[in-house]
């Protein structure tokens, strides 16, 4: 991040009982908004679009107004240039899925073009089904259609509202690829709304964590994410992780693995399809780590890393959360209280983590968002 | 067909195209408004437009002709400044047979307008479309099947308007006398039963080709839609 925010959010708005109060800027890159449904991120990111109108604050842009209730700026929808894919796709059913593409495309003539038609549906993937109707289309080809759709508007910001949450988790996997290829193709602002931690640590550079129309805690993922005063936030008992960022160090093509540096600590992970030197992310659950005070050698466990303890949190139930600081990088362990106790575990203490390497399924192994 | 025949089918004809296209734009518009607009006054409106279905056809003539007859506030206006004369004319028969089914035409596409998902609207705005581009490229198109049900709809009730029509431009041969004033004059002559007779056959004919017509168009549509 430097300079000036290129997006500066402060919405207010009164719905009934439910009292959205959010503000946040965001320097660029993909920014999440993250919560539970019913936090409100679906009305920010109407209000940012327009389709929603604030009863007070401002939209900002790039230094331009879009919405100002003090100074009576209120830019309409369709002059805002702020891209939109939404959760049901809302592709025009009496449109081939060519005319649907270029809709945003021959309406956005008098703007910079960046994003080309051909481009993008070769990003997308889109060429076979261009002369189709929306109606024979799969749910991931409808994302995908919408998606190119948006962009070939050449939007100056792309809001994604939950784009995958109507896909099974099979086509979830399969457009996580074209989202992450499209967000690191074109340098676009990105908004993106999601109640799954795994769609977040996968595309966005920071989140915005919300919670009943208020904004608990902004910052990157990993830090967010990592933090224990936000698991009631972030995630429930097993969902607890750590996101950690790693960098690629050599292929084992004969047994299908990846090598990767952590902190001062070598991992494998499944096999990434990645050079040496890239930058990956990893989000480490909780409770795939487990901990031992000397290097178990005869185990099978592959990922084994030295550190030490930095925290040690007590949970409901017989649980507990030990934070490891491993040369840098933080990973959290869930364990059970009586675990700690019979380990004597205590801050400073050196001690090995645990990771099972078939723990870390490609769902979790992904690159790291640009900053 | 008798040349007779012939006439009051050709015109029957033109006066129920005439009628349904004159007032196929108002009725687009009017059911928008009832649809989606939010002003006062909306349900009184809404019942204005109602009318010529609850009262009968002959008090729907009977305004008509204070309204547009030569003396009337909006005849009187059209005759002098546009030389447009109602009454007594073929197309003052259409405008009789426009107010008689404008509020099938008008619930047939205020109808298709509430199956159009706002939602596609709001997509439409977000790619830089303006109300009315939105309104043209994705409402309208959408709309279709419920607009070519409510032209169908006008178009046969207009075929089948008499007594609106008779009290507001009579019942003059080549001018005013469409299909049913036809048939009435026939029945109301010595003899005129066999004359009545084919005319009520041609209606047969005229009906049933309509049906026809209107289902094939229907599907054309749906498919050219993607539904």
């Amino acid at each position: 991040m430097s300079g000036a925010p290129r997006l500066d959010v402060a919405v207010r708005r009164k719905l009934g009982t439910f009292d959205l109060d959010v503000a946040f800027t965001s320097g660029g890159g993909a920014t999440a908004l993250f919560g539970p449904s019913g936090a409100g991120k679906s009305s920010v990111a109407n209000a940012i679009a327009g389709i929603l109108s604030p009863d007070d604050g401002h939209v900002r842009l790039d230094g331009a107004s879009l919405f100002d209730r003090a100074r009576g700026v209120d830019v309409p929808v369709h002059a805002r240039a702020v891209g939109y894919v939404f959760q049901d796709a809302r592709l025009f059913p009496h449109l081939t899925v060519a005319k649907n593409l270029r809709f945003g495309l021959v309406r956005a003539r008098d703007r910079p073009q960046y994003a080309a038609f051909d481009d993008v549906v070769d990003l997308l993937a889109l060429r076979p089904l261009l002369d189709r109707r929306p109606r024979g289309l799969s749910g991931g080809e409808r994302q995908r259609v919408a998606l190119g759709r948006a962009l070939l508007g050449q939007p100056r910001l792309l809001i994604l509202d939950e784009p995958l949450a109507s896909l099974d988790a099979g086509h979830r996997g399969e457009i996580l690829p074209y989202l992450t290829g499209l967000r690191d193709a074109y340098a676009i602002p990105m908004v993106y709304v999601s109640h799954t931690i795994d769609e977040v640590v996968r595309l966005a550079t920071h989140v915005v964590l919300l919670a009943q129309g208020r904004v608990v805690a902004t910052g990157p993922v990993h830090e967010i994410f990592s933090r224990a005063d936000l698991r009631a936030h972030t995630g429930r008992r097993f969902e607890a992780s750590s996101i950690v960022d790693a960098t690629v160090v050599a292929h084992r093509p004969d047994w299908q693995l990846t090598d990767v540096a952590l902190g001062a600590s070598t991992l494998s992970v499944p096999a990434v399809d990645a050079p040496p030197g890239t930058r990956l992310r990893l989000r480490i659950r909780a409770r795939e780590v487990a901990l031992a005070h000397s290097e178990p050698k005869d185990s099978s466990i592959g990922g084994r890393l030295p550190g030490r303890i930095a925290e040690i949190v007590e949970r409901e139930g017989p649980y507990a959360e030990v934070r490891v600081d491993v040369g840098g990088a933080s990973v959290w362990a869930l364990v059970t209280r009586h675990s700690v106790g019979r380990l004597a575990l205590a801050v400073d203490m050196p001690i090995w983590c645990l990771i099972k390497t078939v723990a870390l399924d490609n769902r979790l192994v992904g690159p790291l968002p640009p900053a | 067909m008798t040349p007779v025949e012939l006439e009051a089918l050709s015109l029957s004809l033109q006066v129920a195209a005439l009628a349904t296209l004159a007032s196929l734009p108002f009725a687009i518009a009017i059911a928008y408004a009832l649809a989606r607009g939010r002003f006062p006054g909306r349900a009184l409106a809404d019942a204005v437009v109602h009318m010529p279905l609850v009262l009968p056809p002959v008090v729907v003539g009977y305004f008509l002709l204070l309204l547009f007859g030569t003396r009337g506030p909006i005849g009187h206006w059209l005759d002098s400044v546009l030389g447009i004369r109602l009454i007594f004319t073929m197309k003052g028969a259409a405008l009789a047979s426009a107010v008689m089914s404008f509020p099938l035409m008008v619930r047939a596409i205020r109808l298709a307008l509430d199956a159009v998902d706002p939602g596609l609207e709001e997509a439409a705005s977000t790619l830089g479309a303006r109300p009315l581009d939105t309104f043209r490229s994705v409402t309208l198109p959408l709309m279709l099947p419920g607009i070519l049900s409510g032209a169908v709809v006008a178009f046969a009730a207009s075929l089948g308007e008499f007594g609106a029509t008779i009290t507001f431009v009579s019942n003059i041969e080549g001018e005013t006398r469409t299909l049913p004033l036809a048939i009435f004059t026939a029945t109301q002559s010595p003899g005129g039963e066999a004359i009545a007779g084919r005319l009520v056959l041609i209606a047969f004919a005229l009906a049933i080709a309509m049906l026809m017509l209107s289902e094939a168009l229907a599907r054309r549509v749906a498919r050219a839609i993607g539904r």
